[in-house]
């Protein structure tokens, strides 16, 4: 410490030691009820996840898709709120979701059931569009959606729609993606400028009386993994909910290193980075739907970035940082002004400050 | 960003560093208070203490009013907003801050409707909207915000919309300032002016820091930049023997202050006889109400409120960490009692706040909150 407080201080060094040990045990889930933390992504999801869910299904590993033999599977749920935005829609984000869960995870998305949960008086105009909207990208994404269930729940539930979907992918052969492949001296890469989806969003609910030129970056990411994998790549993962702030924070902590990222690095467009700075919240925690974050070997990384900025879509990839052995679990940011922060994980949805 | 990032130039950013290295006595300790948290925020956000010598730290104040709101309010806050009916709104960084029984996102789980706005004037437009429901809205903040909240109930008075109210938390940035600098064992050497309240206030109000107590202010805006030329010109000013309040903020705070939302504030307020801070206490008169001809829109005389003082552990030691005088690890109840999961003191809610910095950060952090590696 620079103020000289690393002298033989002993209590110090307990009460540290105390909370460490605290801070590294498994999350124990303890709140009473559900609130809306922990559907954010960030440490309330974690501690749900990993305190309640995990374990109780016994499954070690999490991963956005899981791998059984040759198939890997994945599921996810939508609710976003409106239905059709700047650039897509629920119907586009539910199969764009589930096949990037797929993607990240190395396998070629095959197929995906859908399950419709809609809501009594729903327009079936919208009904309709919806559907085109998922034909359309699972065209794009060359997925056929095979199986699927629909329900309807009484007015005022359900926004209109909720749309599951669970995709099924075969495992790529030149895929060996996983956490604790990730170790120092590795590189970071971003897919492409960060942080436009849940910007859209919050823009579209019009309660900000903002108004900007965004659109959600929704789309398949199977080209840009199919890109890049190779012996090089150590594991991927899309920044959807909580950003790529979340994404480097779980990676962190499941390899056991640290991270290192150049803020002047990242990419983001103006439009982007203005309505951050109005609404005091960083982009780097910001939902994305078409972007992924890979974790790179350091030989490889000049290479893999070359395909990735080849393939469409991906033209502003960008390595941001690398991969340090110390702190372990932490994830640090040299500011584009000179200094240094940590870049924690949110405890719950990134609320606007007054202060 | 044309007009942000030129306060945010690296470059220039070194060269009042180097600046600022001349100007340190290296045998001194320096210890400079930012009293704002929206300075705290830039700080962390920044990493603007990275680029100080070693012996110039930065200790932060009082200044994040939603950290400063006592357990007792906000379980008042969760009790308006769980009457029938009611549809109760506030800032977004106070729901999140906890009462003795949860946050008022947890109140917003148990059914209570709770929501976010970014203005009082959202709050008066959802009132308008739903006529037949009580609107509350949770008034916090500085002499910043409190003249929006002023104007919004001058127009739910003169639009006649019955249904709003509001509760009001206003606090006032001098008198916790004074109870900082009354305290014998102040180790400060000078202080970072709150640049939004003085945009109201004007820079007056802050010259009793120099002429009573022999501490340099300077009044500084939010960009890095402008926080790294505040500390340089208030070190200027220890280096020159000089102690004055300086506008380093001139491109938004007029010396006097803005008069009209002043005579607002004057108009709808009036002050409290002593209102309770989070981890500091009681302090005399630093905490406004509705005044008595705006008593009719007060949500705490609408509603039956608990009204119960929920104290403060005896052990918390958020003064003496604001003051400078013990580090949160010294704190009887830190890394116990008090962790940001169950946070008690106000340094402890405020995610920038020393303690919560330290508790995540641990070994990897400055004694003003920055990574140190």
């Amino acid at each position: 410490m620079r103020t000289g407080g690393r002298n033989a201080n002993s209590r110090e060094e307990r009460i540290l030691g105390i909370i460490e040990t605290a801070r590294a045990k498994r999350p124990r889930f303890k709140d009473e009820r559900i609130t809306m933390a922990h559907g954010a992504g960030g440490k309330a999801t974690q501690t749900l996840i990993e305190g309640l869910l995990a374990p109780a299904f016994g499954i070690d590993e999490l991963a956005d898709a899981a791998v059984v033999g040759e198939i890997a599977l994945t599921t996810d749920s939508f609710v976003v709120k409106p239905l059709r935005f700047p650039g897509g829609s629920i119907g586009e984000l539910a199969v764009n979701g589930t096949v990037n869960d797929l993607a990240v995870g190395g396998a070629r998305p095959l197929a995906l059931s859908l399950a419709l949960i809609l809501e009594e008086g729903l327009d079936a105009t919208v009904l309709r569009e919806e559907v085109e909207a998922m034909t359309a990208a699972a065209d794009a994404a060359g997925v056929r959606i095979v199986t699927g269930d629909t329900k309807v729940v009484e007015r005022g539930h359900a926004d209109g729609m909720y749309v599951c979907t669970t995709g099924v992918g075969m495992r790529d052969p030149r895929a060996a993606l996983a956490p604790g492949a990730v170790r120092p001296g590795d590189r970071i890469l971003v897919s492409g400028s960060i942080g436009e989806h849940g910007t859209a969003i919050m823009l579209a609910r019009g309660d900000l009386g903002l108004a900007a030129d965004i659109e959600s970056d929704t789309r398949s990411l199977w080209p840009a993994v199919d890109a890049m994998l190779g012996p090089g790549v150590r594991c991927l993962r899309d920044a959807t909910r909580g950003g790529v702030a979340s994404v480097l924070n779980e990676i962190a902590r499941a390899a056991g290193v640290a991270m290192s990222v150049r803020e002047r690095d990242v990419p983001v467009l103006p439009a982007v980075a203005g309505a951050a700075e109005l609404l005091g919240i960083d982009p780097m925690y910001v939902a994305n739907e078409g972007k992924l974050v890979a974790f790179v070997a350091p030989e490889a990384a000049d290479a893999i970035l070359a395909a990735l900025r080849a393939v469409d879509g991906c033209e502003r990839a960008a390595e941001i940082g690398e991969v340090k052995a110390e702190p372990p679990g932490m994830v640090l940011v040299e500011t584009a002004f000179g200094g240094r922060r940590v870049m924690d994980q949110l405890v719950g949805d990134p609320l606007p400050r007054i202060c | 960003m044309r007009f942000v990032d030129e306060f945010r130039d690296g470059a220039l950013g070194q060269k009042v560093a180097a600046q600022i290295l001349g100007l340190v006595d290296p045998g001194r300790h320096y210890k400079v208070m930012e009293v704002c948290g929206g300075h705290t925020h830039s700080i962390y956000r920044y990493g603007v203490d990275d680029l100080l010598p070693a012996n110039v730290e930065l200790v932060h104040g009082p200044g994040c009013p939603v950290c400063v709101i006592p357990m007792g309010r906000v379980d008042d806050g969760i009790a308006i907003a769980s009457e029938p009916g009611v549809i109760f709104t506030c800032f977004g960084d106070m729901l999140r801050v906890p009462g003795s029984h949860g946050t008022l996102l947890d109140a917003k789980a148990r059914g209570a409707d709770v929501r976010m706005v970014y203005s009082p004037l959202d709050a008066l437009r959802i009132a308008k909207a739903e006529p037949d429901r009580p609107v509350v809205f949770f008034a916090i903040g500085f002499e910043t915000t409190a003249p929006s909240t002023a104007l919004t109930l001058m127009r739910a008075r003169a639009e006649g919309v019955e249904n709003f109210s509001c509760m009001c938390n206003h606090v006032t940035i001098v008198p916790p300032l004074r109870a900082l600098l009354d305290s014998p064992d102040l180790r400060l050497d000078g202080f970072i002016g709150p640049g939004h309240v003085s945009t109201v206030v004007g820079a007056r109000p802050f010259t009793f820091i120099p002429a009573d107590y022999g501490r340099p202010v300077v009044i500084a805006g939010f960009e890095p930049l402008d926080i790294l030329q505040a500390i340089h010109m208030i070190l200027a000013q220890l280096a020159e023997g000089r102690c004055e309040v300086e506008n380093q903020y001139k491109r938004v705070v007029p010396y006097e202050g803005n008069r009209r939302a002043l005579a607002a504030m004057a108009e709808v307020f009036a002050l409290r006889p002593h209102f309770e801070w989070r981890g500091l206490g009681f302090i005399s008169q630093s905490a406004l109400r509705l005044s008595d001809a705006y008593a009719d829109l007060d949500a705490e005389r609408r509603f039956s409120v608990p009204g119960v003082r929920v104290a403060d552990p005896k052990a918390c030691q958020c003064g003496e960490v604001l003051k400078g005088v013990i580090k949160p690890w010294e704190c009887k109840v830190f890394g116990t009692a008090c962790t940001p999961e169950h946070a008690i003191g106000t340094c402890m809610v405020s995610p920038e706040g020393a303690c919560a910095a330290y508790y995540n950060y641990g070994r990897f952090v400055t004694s003003s909150g920055g990574p140190n590696l």
